[in-house]
């Protein structure tokens, strides 16, 4: 986002702050005796009151199953439950609702295209194509997949920026490729992938692709239909929703030609012992009674965030890290890992006096939550010779005041290791 | 900051910085690898035994300050003692860290580690070089502490 996007976001309406905190009821809370600073969203966001009221409201008034039942309840909550599916397919401007499978999350999501749709077009010698910063979710379906079939995981390389060049995409896109997944968002170094332009070569050679949504929809508008992506996974949990809720989007002529991933009920059309006839796309995907509650849920979260505004928490969100690497950079001993120009609001760093293990313990006594550790990117972690990192992630509810105190706490670290 | 400097007290703090046997060990009779998967705390180490006597104990690693500290220390006390010394010293040690136990003047040095205590999440980090060093005896190669 340049600064001119940022100042036309801000100014469009102000953005505040403390009335969006108090929506939070965690953000209430002490740790450790100091009010809590949750630097940690990109592992998982905390929920607005609205979604844990609607959670609430579905267990206690509305609760029974789905899809099922000639009662009531269960024909109002199926309802709901399908409009959510509505609300999320415009949400990605999906053509359609049919493409909008709800799963467990992003890994489900992954490993349900890994299954269905990957593996009965793979032969040995055959190859998939990742990035060197994927999270395990979008490496290890694949290798199992490689594993069974002979096929191949290829990996564009990252730069020392922490960005993919795409000279080595077209390179490593070749007349084997079947298939390529790719992180729209790292969670570990905060890079926007330029997808789009990914997704045009791919096509270019006939290759279906993946994004793993799961650090982008929160922090960007998404639109499928103008990435061109054939898939999009994304996780309710780091979103504001439940956890235990996901999203996959499918282009309808490929959900169509899949095979089920789980068998079921809710997924069939007809059984006999003899033969089953698959439902249609989503519910071919959707075997057994889902995570109903947590749909329901979803559909709050996302009602949240369009409330607030996409384009308006991107900017927020990005006058952050602004701030906080600006102030960051200060700390001496500190450097910041990944540092690419299209970046969201993710900052991982290592520091030369102290083990990000012992900073997160450090912070956490003043009440501040960060991630130490690999998350989920140990190939990235050896690409960057660095054991672990330490990766403070921001959200709609932050502040430039809690980055203050985080960067206190820096330099507490500095003055105990120095 | 009272807890943290408990935590990290000056013994550790120089431990962590000039770890002591921070080596590879020569003609080794035991070795093994400890991994955090957590944290991508690693540790390697080193025994030569001789007669059920530890004559030289040495680590190698890339661990957070505790794990480090606690793999220096471990290796300063364990010279020279009989395996089963090593075993009652971890034993207490294990239990000092749970809270099942007080400090006691048998755990020396490794006393500076009680600080771990009052953070349940680093206990792990204490134990790693301790449960390596068995793996080691035991002539398994990895430890992990999952
Ligand atoms: C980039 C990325 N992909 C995939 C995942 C996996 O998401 P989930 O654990 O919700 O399935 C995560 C979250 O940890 C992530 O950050």
């Amino acid at each position: 986002m340049s600064s001119m996007e940022i100042m036309n976001a801000l100014t469009a309406g102000s953005y505040d702050v403390e009335r969006l905190r108090a929506d939070f009821p965690i953000l209430q809370r002490e740790v450790n005796g100091r009010p809590l600073v949750y630097f940690d969203n990109a592992a998982s966001a905390q929920k607005p009151r609205s979604v844990i009221e609607a959670v609430q409201q579905c267990y206690a008034h509305e609760y029974s199953n789905i899809h099922r039942g000639v009662h009531f309840l269960s024909g109002q909550l199926t309802a709901r439950y399908e409009a959510v599916r509505e609300r999320v397919a415009r949400f990605l401007n999906a053509p359609s609702a049919k493409e909008i499978v709800f799963t467990r999350g992003t890994t489900e999501s992954i490993n349900l295209v890994a299954h269905s749709f990957v593996r009965p077009r793979l032969k040995a010698g055959d190859e998939i194509l990742i990035t060197g910063m994927e999270q395990h979710s979008n490496i290890v379906p694949w290798q199992l997949l490689c594993d069974e079939t002979g096929a191949t995981l290829r990996v564009v390389p990252v730069q020392d920026s922490g960005e993919i060049d795409l000279e080595d995409v077209r390179r490593l896109l070749n007349e084997r490729t079947r298939f390529v997944s790719v992180v729209h968002v790292s969670n570990a170094l905060g890079t926007i992938n330029p997808v789009r332009q990914i997704i045009a070569e791919a096509h270019a050679r006939g290759v279906p692709v993946l994004l793993d949504g799961a650090q982008a929809v929160p922090h960007l508008r998404v639109d499928v239909q103008e990435l061109g992506a054939d898939f999009y996974a994304f996780s309710g949990h780091k979103l504001y929703g439940p956890s235990g809720i996901g999203v996959l989007y499918g282009k309808m002529e490929y959900l169509q030609q899949m095979r089920p991933y789980q068998g079921g009920g809710d997924m069939i059309r007809s059984v006999s012992f003899e033969r089953t006839e698959y439902a249609e796309p989503p519910q071919r995907f959707e075997a057994g009674t889902p995570n109903i509650a947590g749909v329901i849920g979803l559909g709050a979260a996302i009602d949240y965030v369009e409330s607030v505004g996409l384009e308006r928490i991107a900017a927020h969100e990005h006058d952050l890290l602004l701030y906080a690497t600006a102030g960051m950079m200060e700390v001496p001993g500190l450097r910041i890992i990944g540092t690419a120009r299209d970046k969201a609001g993710v900052i991982s760093f290592v520091m030369e006096q102290a083990h990000p293990h012992d900073i997160g313990t450090i912070l956490d006594q003043d009440g501040i939550a960060i991630r130490a550790g690999q998350h989920c990117a140990q190939p990235l972690m050896q690409r960057f010779g660095v054991p672990a990192t330490a990766r403070v992630s921001f959200a709609l509810y932050n502040t430039r005041d809690e980055v203050d105190v985080l960067l206190q706490s820096l330099h507490k670290v500095v003055r105990l290791f120095g | 900051m009272s807890d943290l400097r408990e935590l990290y007290q000056e013994t550790i703090l120089d431990h962590n910085k000039h770890p002591r046997n921070f080596r590879r060990l020569e003609g080794a009779t035991h070795q093994a690898h400890g991994h955090n998967p957590l944290c991508g705390d690693r540790v390697d180490v080193y025994l030569k035994v001789s007669d059920g006597r530890i004559v030289d104990i040495s680590f190698e690693g890339d661990g957070c300050a505790i794990s480090t500290a606690s793999a220096s220390i471990m290796t300063e006390m364990l010279q020279g003692r009989s395996l089963e010394q090593a075993q009652q010293l971890f034993d207490r040690f294990h239990d000092l860290l749970i809270g099942k136990a007080e400090a006691g003047e048998e755990l020396g040095k490794l006393e500076v580690l009680a600080g771990v205590r009052a953070f349940p999440t680093r206990v792990k980090c204490a134990t790693l070089p301790w449960h390596t060093f068995k793996a080691a005896l035991h002539n398994e190669t990895a430890a992990t502490t999952e």
